[in-house]
């Protein structure tokens, strides 16, 4: 129970830098991009090949950055010069990356186990701290000798990643170029008025929105050891809830309170995945099912809750007049 | 400062839904104009404010910038020359972002965008500043969202936005049409400070014809397309809207009866 709570939050993390990346399209661009499904595995399949073609795994899930972001362009161009209806141009993009991400691996799935990537690598360098011993000799000495995990290296590594990326994504919507960005979302008419190319920051914004994507696929895919070409399917989804779960519960004040919300949404996500795995008549194939529910939850909860709210509140004004 | 040479603009040409916009119109702005516009729903106004902002181009026709030609610039890169305030008052501002991340992102009109902070804190203490002078006390509350201003609010905050960086030329469509009487006074008394402190050279929209007669140098009434109508220097400032009413209703005797809806609409 508790490893596989451990991994779900490990896993939660990388997905995290996924879902923030459809923050970014979702909420700060009003762009829904279906792009995701196909550029996770651009990000997965470009990182796989390289790695298993020996190039060093910290360059490889770089350039699947590179990878995600280009195909983040595309679908942007495709939208501003094409004139394509922002969720047609993501389809369209999607099903086209779907036959490059083929072409990308040569192969429908690529193993990684062979091969060094960037865990195996954080592991070499964190046996020789004797962090885990530690930690596991500490478990054990207050009695919890069964919630030891394999290793801390992953979820250390990934929360100060993670932190780094939201800081920096933070950063960067204050920044002149993002505080343009965000008005793209905002108010067309208003960026334009003030100087801003709309079409120059939707292209970027996609870019960056996807790269992050890809970034998270590339990680994936050393985690679990391949890449696979039908790894994307229903990504886009799994981003939205977890943008909508951490919304519906931190709120959306302020930038750095929404993008920390994310990425515990995202924690939270895979948290509730594996809780549900476990109940007996579900299977892993009713995965995507799980998802739909936990999405349409999400979003409908919200609304049940403040109906709620109010009817008390109705009901209290009433009583008080009526007292 | 702006000219406007033989410009012409046909929208659905070739089909029985074509209707001239603008008809064959010069205009020569000279620096420090206050020009104010009136005319009918369809004479033509707006479009000739889209040709200026550069939303629609000229079938014919020239639009000049300090002698710079500047009929093919698109939009975005012409509103480094123009501040502009829209009637609707959600228009001019972004509402997720606070007062002064909106004052600063009108700031970088006429600066090229770069990856540093928008708001810094020099940049907070000339907006603070610049916020003062409208007198609503929006200086003390420089980051809350502008959403949660009232229409009145956004648009004074939409004002200052356009005009701070001093612009060139100001555009100003209907923009104190959507709000009630005494915000609509207040917006028009801030419009009279501003566009006066700075100099501004300015292009107003209005169907309120005590504003059109009230404000600026110079006055043009539009119809179907044409200037029919033009009045500067002492001649405008003896106006009155009686005068304009006559004005108007000369014009609209060789046809067309002068109805409510074409004084008001």
């Amino acid at each position: 129970m508790f490893t596989s709570i451990f991994s779900s939050v490990e896993v939660g993390l990388m997905f995290a830098i996924m879902a923030l990346g459809v923050y970014l399209s979702f909420r700060i661009l009003d762009f829904p991009d279906l792009t995701v499904d196909g550029s996770f595995v651009t990000g997965a399949a470009v990182g796989a090949i390289l790695i298993v073609n020996s190039t060093n795994p910290f360059l490889a899930t770089a350039l699947a950055f590179g990878a995600g972001f280009i195909a983040g362009t595309i679908t942007g161009v495709l939208h501003t010069f094409g004139k394509i209806n922002a969720l047609l141009s993501g389809i369209l993009m999607m099903i086209a990356l779907y036959s490059i991400n083929l072409r990308i691996m040569d192969a429908p799935n690529l193993s990684l186990l062979q091969h060094d990537h960037i865990f195996t690598k954080l592991n070499e360098a964190w046996g020789n701290t004797g962090i885990d011993a530690a930690m596991a000799s500490f478990f054990t000495s207050i009695g919890l000798s069964d919630f030891i995990p394999k290793t801390w290296v992953i979820i250390i590594v990934m929360i100060i990643f993670v932190l780094l990326i939201k800081v920096l994504l933070d950063y960067f919507l204050k920044t002149e170029v993002g505080l343009a960005l965000r008005a793209v979302g905002d108010n067309h008419l208003m960026i334009t008025s003030f100087s801003g190319n709309i079409n120059f920051y939707k292209v970027f914004g996609l870019g960056l929105s996807n790269g992050l994507v890809a970034l998270s696929g590339a990680l994936i895919a050393q985690y679990n050891g391949f890449a696979d070409v039908n790894g994307g399917i229903g990504m886009i989804v799994i981003g939205l809830a977890s943008v909508i779960i951490g919304e519906a519960i931190f709120g959306t004040k302020n930038i750095v309170r929404v993008t920390l919300a994310v990425i515990v949404g995202a924690i939270i996500y895979r948290v509730i995945v594996a809780l549900a795995l476990r109940v007996e008549f579900l299977e892993t194939g009713d995965l995507k099912l799980i998802t739909a529910v936990i999405v349409i939850l999400a979003l409908v909860m919200p609304q049940v809750i403040a109906k709620q709210k109010e009817a008390k509140r109705k009901k209290q004004r009433r009583a008080r007049l009526a007292g | 400062m702006l000219e406007l040479n033989g410009i012409h603009k046909i929208f659905n040409e070739g089909t029985p839904d074509e209707k001239i916009a603008i008809d064959h119109i010069n205009l020569k702005v000279k620096q420090s104009d206050f020009i104010t516009i009136i005319g009918s729903n369809g004479a033509g106004k707006s479009t000739l404010f889209n040709i200026i902002a550069g939303k629609l181009f000229p079938d014919v026709g020239d639009v000049l910038i300090e002698n710079k030609k500047v009929t093919n610039l698109p939009e975005y890169k012409r509103a480094r020359y123009m501040g502009r305030v829209f009637q609707d008052p959600m228009a001019g501002t972004a509402p997720t972002l606070s007062i002064e991340e909106n004052l600063s992102i009108a700031y970088n009109r006429v600066k090229t965008r770069s990856f540093r902070l928008g708001v810094s804190s020099s940049r907070r203490t000339l907006f603070k500043e610049k916020l003062e002078t409208l007198g609503l006390g929006l200086e003390n509350r420089l980051e809350a969202k502008v959403g949660l201003l009232s229409g009145g609010e956004r648009q004074a905050l939409s004002l200052l936005m356009a005009t701070f960086t001093k612009p060139k030329i100001l555009l100003l469509d209907e923009h104190t049409a959507a709000l009630d009487p005494s915000r609509a006074a207040l917006i028009t008394r801030l419009t009279k400070q501003i566009v006066e402190e700075e100099q501004l050279t300015t292009i107003m929209i209005t169907h309120n014809m005590q504003q059109a007669v009230d404000l600026g140098n110079r006055i043009l009434m539009m119809d179907k397309g044409k200037v029919i109508y033009e009045a500067a220097g002492e001649e405008k400032q003896k106006l009155t809207v009686p005068d304009l009413l006559n004005e108007f209703s000369k014009m609209k005797s060789d046809g067309a009866e002068l109805s409510d809806r074409t004084l008001l609409g």
